[in-house]
């Protein structure tokens, strides 16, 4: 049979009711005493969450953060939102379970990088390859921070942390590489320090109908303090972030000097006022084709600028798009009657 | 009684005078591809519109197609079929059809003494005799003296019969499955019209296979017929059964009629996360060709997934289900174990298997009742229920949804291969006659949220306060971390911890309020009590009363129960003097009622693979009962 394809996509307003009222970063913080260390970077992100959410202004009770295990995933209790503090890794599953069932809500996951790409590492791809309308974020410390710094599979190689105390001598995963790889439908990148980056970036991928995958950089100051920092503090950020903007040339530099083209071998960076200035590329999230995608996820730091923003944004039907028009199609073709059904192909008396 | 069923082909024009009997058991034998099952299931279709009681029992290799003619590739499908009620299908079979050395080698043994042999002479080559490592011919060198024995051409008379059909030497050999199958109709006096409007229903569409397969059916029988075979022509008579509508079913066809009318009952939209698994595979399969019923079905990723998913949909107020065998139980503890602490109505089917391991994945076992039990970590009890016949696996999944709701509790049914597999007639249940399924968070939607607490629970089953999410300031946050009595919040004291131990065992052993009593079969007190549960109940019952024939006082009660316990079992077992309980696993049941009532509980204990045989057992209880 062939498939049939669902209707376009509709924006979030068209099925999560609307709150009635103008809501307020408040509305969404409960009242749970945070629990995190002084200065980690889990703070900033339930901030920029809880300002990003408000100016969606979708009713809390409308909205479930779902998480696994880890300090990142202590998240929904400090949500004035329904929540679900699960197991290590699974989170993706009671989302997609949780979405299926009610397509009314909206589904958020909250998971870590050994949460979402150790443990959990096969549902993260499947959960994005059935592009699940549910918004995942992955707080992203390079290290295993609940259970006191071991390392991580984003942590790099040769890194020294408790459980490798001369090196790790693995190489780490690309968070959007792999997210890119398991056909994510949105796919960003921000971290804990810019708050407006991040409040815009979470509203984006709170917007998207289908799986949205944002990696946020997160500073864990106890077990891998400073881990981004080389290029995410203030002073070098402009020099070494490169802000993505949907249908804008991929410039960066303090003045804008700098830009990415494509070479023979990838992407490379030239002068704005060079002779390859006219081949700087401008970023295209809607692009199908995942192949720039893919260049722009492996730019790393210190020999290219590392992007932050929306990489990658495309339109297909969700898993539940597929399903629910399969159900529709199903009753009106045939009955649902389940006493018929109950009698099975065939029957006899016995009088 | 009667039947509405109509008699074409009628048999009993051959010269030889027909037998009657009261029971006679048939297996089909043969390669995997020679078509063994599907012959099974016409004769169980024929036999059932006939009006016969019957109980099957398919057994295939886990191997898909294993090499042709080898001992690994063999295929059986049992039926025994009665003019009584029976409740097994059969311990050795009366008739064996072998289509060829392989399945003689591996199923001779099981024939009882003095049985029939159908072989399919064509088969018997030197090349074949090799495969199923013959060092000379069965068929010549007098090793099969003592068995009745019909040499048929099987083969090239199927081809013969469908010469000028123009088919391809294969397909032509394809047809050999129905001559035999025509032959044994004629054997027992089967009619042949259900199985000819089966044949023009499944193969309408291409005529040259029908007619083929119609022929050979049609030369089968007239082979018998004219083949003047001594002895062999035997007919058992209708059984009196119920009146009523039936149907065949097999328990897992069973467990997914189930899982509809209990989203019926309860109107609820069901949810089926699964990872395909032998036995259970079927019940996603025929689950996801019912989508008009509003059925989610989820092929997961891995179990953990499936389970997950299902935990995500109850949450949200679906009937979340997930259905596995054990080594997908061992993978679904830790999130089962979430549902535990997380206080969610979840279903999780385990259609158990022979283990440990991959064991043998397509044999029968009851090896799962500790690891549902116990198989997680921490005091995490939950209930769980076992089907004791395939058409039972219906009711015990609205039990299950029934007992998941009213108590806000994960639900374990078992099943098993056997009944997974085993097809019997069932009255077609009235739907209109079932209860309709309580959904308590229903009733908590117009709840004050002053009221509201997500621990705060029923005085009666201690059920929490379960609402799914949507509703306007009940937000709240559940998770995997103890809680706090009352409040869910997060909680790590001493007494908080202490107290929700006990609440969570208290609220599943208090279930045992809302469940019948155990029933006994025979004396009331006595000498000896047999106690069974789960699949064994056929076999267990037939042996009870075997033993019961043979002189024996003998009374019999059966667990469909677990955890918990029907709340007078603790009495049953303490009226008698022994206490035997047959299991197909090393005594795990046996072990719970030691444990639980103190008493010197002895086992019947076969872990082979197959079915309790129901003639050992009824020996044992022979043994015991003499004592
Ligand atoms: C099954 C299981 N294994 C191990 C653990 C222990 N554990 C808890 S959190 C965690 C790692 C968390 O790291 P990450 O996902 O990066 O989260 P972070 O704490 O850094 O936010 C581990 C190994 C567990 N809770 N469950
Ligand atoms: S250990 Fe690290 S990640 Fe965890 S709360 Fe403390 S600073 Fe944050
Ligand atoms: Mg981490």
């Amino acid at each position: 049979m062939v498939l049939q394809t669902p209707h376009a996509p509709e924006p979030v307003e068209s099925i999560i009711p609307l709150a009635s009222e103008d809501l307020t970063r408040k509305d969404y913080a409960s009242d749970v005493d945070t629990r995190w260390c002084p200065g980690c970077g889990d703070y900033s992100i339930l901030a920029q969450m809880q300002r990003g959410l408000s100016n969606l202004n979708v009713a809390p009770e409308k909205m479930v953060f779902v998480s696994g295990i880890g300090c990142s995933s202590r998240f929904p209790y400090y949500m004035n939102t329904y929540g679900v503090h699960s197991i290590h890794g699974r989170a993706p599953t009671i989302a997609s379970g949780l979405k299926l069932a009610r397509p009314d809500l909206m589904v958020f996951v909250i998971t870590g990088d050994g949460d979402a790409l150790s443990i959990g590492g096969n549902h993260l791809l499947h959960v994005l390859r059935r592009n699940m309308d549910v918004k995942i974020f992955l707080f992203n410390n390079r290290i295993y921070g609940l259970t006191k710094g071991q390392y991580s599979p984003t942590s790099e190689l040769g890194k020294v942390t408790k459980s490798s105390p001369i090196g790790t001598t693995e190489r780490p995963l690309n968070p959007l590489s792999v997210a890119l790889a398991s056909e994510a439908t949105f796919v960003a990148r921000t971290f804990d320090t810019d708050p407006q980056h991040l409040t815009a970036t979470i509203e984006q991928a709170a917007r998207h109908h289908g799986a949205a995958f944002v990696e946020i950089l997160q500073n864990c100051n106890i077990f891998n303090d400073r881990a981004f920092a080389d290029y995410t503090d203030r002073d070098v950020r402009n020099e070494r972030l490169l802000y993505l903007e949907h249908g804008q040339p991929m410039l960066f530099g303090e003045n804008e000097d700098k830009g990415l083209a494509v070479s023979a071998t990838g992407l490379r960076v030239v002068d704005t006022d060079g002779p390859d200035a006219g081949l700087i590329l401008s970023h295209d999230a809607t692009r199908p084709a995942p192949d720039v995608h893919q260049l722009l996820a492996r730019c790393q730091y210190p020999e290219m600028p590392v992007p932050m923003g929306v990489i990658r944004r495309v339109n297909a039907p969700t898993y539940g798009d597929y399903i629910d028009s399969q159900i529709e199609v199903a009753k009106f073709k045939s009955r649902n009657d389940v006493a018929q059904l109950l009698k099975g192909r065939s029957t006899w008396q016995v009088e | 009684m009667t039947t509405t069923s109509t008699k074409a082909n009628g048999s009993g024009n051959s010269s030889m005078p027909i037998q009657e009997r009261d029971r006679v058991t048939v297996r089909f034998a043969g390669d995997s591809g020679d078509g063994m099952q599907l012959a099974g299931n016409r004769f169980a279709d024929a036999t059932a519109i006939f009006g016969n009681d019957f109980s099957t029992l398919p057994d295939f290799p886990a191997e898909i197609r294993a090499p042709a003619g080898s001992l690994a590739g063999v295929s059986s499908f049992q039926i025994s079929f009665s003019k009584h009620q029976i409740f097994t299908p059969g311990d050795e079979p009366d008739t064996l059809v072998a289509m060829n050395p392989a399945a003689l080698k591996s199923h001779l043994s099981a024939l009882t003494k003095g049985g029939l042999l159908v072989i399919n002479e064509d088969a018997f080559t030197s090349g074949n005799l090799k495969k199923a490592n013959y060092p000379s011919n069965p068929l010549s060198d007098g090793s099969l003296e003592g068995y009745r024995i019909i040499k048929a051409p099987i083969t090239t008379a199927a081809v013969a019969a469908v010469d000028d059909l123009g088919l391809s030497n294969q397909n032509a050999e394809r047809t050999k499955n129905f001559f035999a199958l025509g032959l044994v109709y004629w054997l027992y006096d089967r009619d042949l019209q259900p199985t000819l409007d089966w044949i023009e229903e499944r193969f309408g569409r291409l005529p040259n296979i029908a007619e083929a397969n119609r022929r050979a059916l049609f030369a089968g029988h007239s082979y018998g017929e004219t083949t003047e075979i001594a002895d062999a022509h035997v007919r058992v008579p209708p059984a009196v059964l119920t009146p009523g509508e039936y149907r065949t079913i097999t328990g897992n066809q069973a467990m997914v009629l189930g899982l509809i009318t209990a989203a019926h009952l309860s109107d609820l939209e069901l949810f089926y996360g699964s990872y395909p698994i032998t036995p259970a595979s079927d019940i996603l399969v025929e689950l996801a060709a019912l989508r008009e019923f509003g059925v989610r079905t989820f092929q997961a990723e891995d179990e953990i997934s499936a389970v997950g998913t299902a935990i995500g949909a109850a949450y949200g107020g679906g009937l979340g289900v997930t259905g596995t065998s054990g080594p997908g139980i061992a993978l679904k503890s830790e999130a089962i174990n979430l549902a535990v602490m997380t206080e969610l109505p979840l279903i999780v089917l385990d259609v158990q298997r022979s283990g440990p391991s991959t064991g043998m994945p397509t044999k029968t076992e009851q090896t799962d009742l500790l690891q549902v039990m116990y198989g997680r970590n921490g005091e995490s009890p939950l209930c769980v229920l076992a089907a004791k016949s395939p058409g039972d696996c219906f009711y015990m999944v609205l039990e299950a949804v029934r007992l998941a709701y009213q108590f806000v509790t994960p639900v374990v049914l078992l099943s098993d291969t056997y009944l997974a597999n085993t097809a019997e007639p069932w009255p077609v249940p009235d739907i209109t006659q079932l209860d309709p399924i309580d959904v308590p968070y229903r009733r908590l939607e117009h709840v004050n949220p002053e009221d509201f607490e997500p621990y705060k629970r029923d005085p009666d089953t201690l059920a929490r306060m379960f609402i799914p999410p949507g509703l306007p300031n009940l937000q709240h946050r559940i998770g995997g971390l103890e809680k706090s009595d009352i409040t869910g919040d997060v909680a790590y004291s001493p007494e908080n911890h202490q107290r929700m131990t006990d609440l969570r065992a208290a609220k599943i052993a208090g279930i045992a309020n809302f469940i019948p009593e155990l029933e006994v079969d025979g004396p009331e007190s006595g000498d000896l009590l047999v106690l069974s549960w789960g699949s064994t109940y056929g076999a267990v019952f037939t042996a009870v009363n075997d033993a019961r024939e043979a002189g024996h006082e003998v009374a019999h009660a059966h667990l469909q129960y677990l955890n918990p316990f029907p709340r007078n079992l603790g009495d049953v077992v303490s009226r008698y003097k022994k206490v035997l309980i047959p299991e197909a696993n090393t005594g795990q049941l046996r072990m719970l009622v030691r444990a639980n009532f103190l008493v010197d509980a002895k086992g019947y204990n076969e872990v082979t693979g197959q079915p309790l045989s129901a003639r050992l057992l009824a020996e044992a209880i022979g043994q015991l009962a003499a004592e």
